[in-house]
């Protein structure tokens, strides 16, 4: 199954039959709280989880319908809760850790990469980690270099961990479902500036499975290679190129790790022409991973260089007229493609 | 069980009829060859790294063996451990046997993680093992994880969560610490002072009274001469009981001594302890001979006891490193499984 339409395109469509709009924010309270009915092992916690429902509301009301046993606000503690998530996952429980920005997982950096990672593999595959880590990313909040990081190639350089990137309402909800189902441990990013993306979502139960990446726009004459909000930025951009003539293929991986190579390389064969746009910074990202998988798999398909837009290489400024530079824009990825098409 | 005929100090109970005593020289015993059988092994593990035969670290346990062994005692198979970088007393005491330890070690297929995890990183999760730790204090989250799933669960487990004194300067101890006493958690943290941290004596690394930190938690603290099983074992029922009835997290710091070097290869030590201090700990404080005369002072066991029990334990660690040895290596295409479930 796949979404019907990004709801903030210019001309939305007639819902389907049964397809609500909600906002990110909904999707992940919605996909938490039925996986906590279905699921007595199914635990969050983290700092203001409960009753203050993070500082983005994400998680209102659900400690009213599942109370503090399952709702549980932790001291200031990454680190410690993060390590406790580990053992709590190992023992039979689901839990789901809120790591409150994703700047913060570097506290708890030896729980994930050196525990959670590491146990299934080290134990011969006798011990499992089914263990969500919930986190955010994503800069333009003018929080300045401590809150606006996107960590999440990190993540995926390190085998044993899973790593998510939902972009719509949609992805949002089926991806954290399987990520709560899913017995190893998954890092799941949520872009802090899409909490009130609306999107449409059916009324029954879905999941997405993970390492399948999701065609967001059809094209022909170039591939943008898109991740969480740069999805929006290259749905934007794609429309700008339309009146361009030129016609631009969107892709969201929706999951770094594993990642669906197969899906960008096709992709690839068709277009000839590939951005990959992230929002990580851009050395030793995201960016590069997937330029190399497309260079490996689709190289003399290609009518010139995979091309790459990240985050500038730069600790993110408070100031906005600073911080608005360090993030791709549409009318960069439009500015590149206009080259890659030569339509400069 | 044999520990309702034990009182709280470790003392023989003034009824003692022949039953009893029957029951008390099994018991005791019964940890002998446990504190043994963890001796005996980590002899092999000595000669096997020396001859080469075994790759990578060796952190051998020597002196330490009635923490283990006195703590392990006092646990059901079903709560859970966790383990250290110097582990295999704990996986031992656990209930780990000794050829798929030995397995491991060489990094053979039978090994208990076939050979995946090594020395450092064995788990069992028959014996309710959640793994040796090769993070100085890193399994101090996993423990109270591991605690609050057994309160959510209402299973009545506890978890002992071992670490050397070198872990109290690791931060996650104190978060997990702080969480634990906050909710009330059956986690006992067992840190065995073995006075030194790798190769600097933690009169250099720790200050302040160490009982002192469990204690701002408001967290139930022992000290135990850590080379008294009896001891240990006593203290470690006070606090596994208390907290099996819901009372909350312990600490329980156990003296000890390691014989060897912080590693096998560790062998010019004198510039951090003194050959003396050595010889003095070996001679006066082993624990094996501190539970051995304890018995024959009293009467409860007698050389051919002690004769028929190393017997035994060598036969079985001989079994055990033939085992391994004559085990096969993974098959190369292990190399690749197990990094998902
Ligand atoms: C986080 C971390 N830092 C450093 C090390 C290297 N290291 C291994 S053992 C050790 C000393 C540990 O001392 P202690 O905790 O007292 O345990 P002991 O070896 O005395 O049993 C050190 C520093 C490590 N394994 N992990």
């Amino acid at each position: 199954m796949s979404m019907p339409s990004v709801s903030s395109a210019a001309s939305a469509p007639q819902a389907p039959e049964g397809w609500r709009e909600i906002t990110l924010g909904q999707a992940i309270r919605e996909a938490l709280a039925e996986e906590m009915r279905r699921d007595p092992r199914v635990l969050l916690l983290g700092e203001d989880v409960a009753e203050a429902g993070t500082p983005f509301k994400v998680l209102s009301g659900l400690v009213e319908e599942f109370g503090p046993e399952r709702v549980i606000d932790t001291p200031i503690s990454e680190a410690g809760f993060t390590g406790i998530g580990v053992g709590l996952a190992m023992t039979g429980m689901r839990p789901v850790v809120d790591i409150m920005f994703g700047d913060f997982l570097t506290l708890a950096m030896d729980q994930i990469v050196n525990q959670a990672a590491k146990v299934h593999y080290m134990s011969g595959g006798k011990l499992k980690v089914p263990l969500v880590v919930r986190t955010t990313l994503g800069a333009t909040r003018r929080s300045a270099a401590q809150h606006s990081q996107s960590l999440h190639a990190w993540f995926s350089h390190v085998p044993g961990l899973k790593v998510v990137l939902p972009s719509t309402p949609y992805d949002a909800k089926g991806l954290l479902k399987t990520a709560i189902r899913d017995d190893n441990p998954v890092l799941f990013f949520e872009d802090k500036m899409m909490y009130q993306l609306k999107g449409l979502v059916p009324a029954g139960e879905y999941t997405i499975p993970f390492g399948v990446a999701d065609i967001k726009r059809e094209g022909s004459d170039l591939t943008i290679v898109a991740t969480s909000s740069m999805v929006q930025v290259a749905l934007a951009a794609a429309s700008a190129l339309e009146q361009l003539g030129i016609s631009a293929e969107v892709i969201d991986p929706r999951t770094t790790s594993p990642l669906d190579k197969q899906t960008l390389i096709e992709s690839a064969r068709k277009t000839s022409r590939v951005i990959v746009v992230d929002e990580g910074y851009q050395s030793y990202g995201v960016t590069a991973e997937i330029a190399a998988v497309i260079n490996e798999g689709a190289f003399y398909y290609l009518d010139a260089p995979v091309k790459r837009l990240g985050a500038l290489d730069v600790p993110v400024p408070f100031s906005p007229v600073l911080e608005d530079l360090t993030v791709p824009t549409p009318d960069a990825v439009v500015e590149m493609a206009r080259t890659l098409c030569g339509r400069a | 069980m044999v520990s309702e005929h034990i009182t709280s100090s470790g003392e023989r109970p003034l009824a003692f009829d022949e039953a009893t005593r029957t029951r008390e020289r099994q018991f005791w015993l019964g940890l002998y060859e446990q504190m043994l059988t963890i001796r005996l092994f980590e002899e092999q593990v000595n000669e096997l790294y020396m001859s080469a035969k075994m790759p990578g670290l060796a952190h051998l346990y020597s002196g330490e063996e009635a923490v283990a062994v006195g703590v392990c005692a006092a646990l059901r198979r079903d709560d859970y451990i966790t383990s250290t970088h110097r582990g295999h007393g704990h996986c031992l005491a656990k209930g780990a046997a000794v050829d798929r330890m030995f397995a491991e070690l060489l990094g053979k297929q039978p090994g208990y993680c076939r050979g995946k995890g090594g020395s450092m990183h064995i788990a069992d999760q028959e014996s309710g093992n959640l793994g040796a730790n090769a993070i100085v204090g890193g399994s101090a989250g996993i423990a109270t994880g591991a605690a609050l799933s057994c309160k959510r669960r209402g299973s009545g487990q506890v978890v002992a969560c071992f670490f050397g004194d070198g872990a109290l300067g690791q931060g996650l101890l104190y978060e997990a610490m702080n969480m634990a006493a906050l909710w009330q958690l059956p986690v006992i943290y067992v840190c065995e002072n073995n006075l030194y941290n790798e190769y600097t004596p933690n009169r250099e690394t720790t200050a302040g009274d160490m009982l002192a930190r469990p204690r701002a938690f408001g967290i139930q603290t022992e000290e135990v001469d850590g080379q008294d099983v009896r001891a240990v074992y006593a203290a470690a029922v006070r606090l596994v009981e208390r907290a099996r009835r819901g009372e909350g997290p312990a600490y329980l710091q156990c003296n000890t001594y390691r014989f060897y070097g912080h590693h096998v290869g560790d062998i010019q030590r004198s510039y951090y302890r003194a050959r003396e201090e050595e010889e003095w700990w070996k001679a006066q404080r082993d624990p094996l001979k501190i539970l051995s005369s304890w018995l024959r002072e009293q009467g409860l066991a007698e050389e051919r006891h002690f004769a028929e029990i190393e017997r035994r334990v060598r036969a079985l660690i001989e079994a055990g490193v033939r085992f391994a040895l004559e085990a096969p290596y993974p098959d190369p295409q292990e190399v690749a499984q197990h990094v998902y479930a």
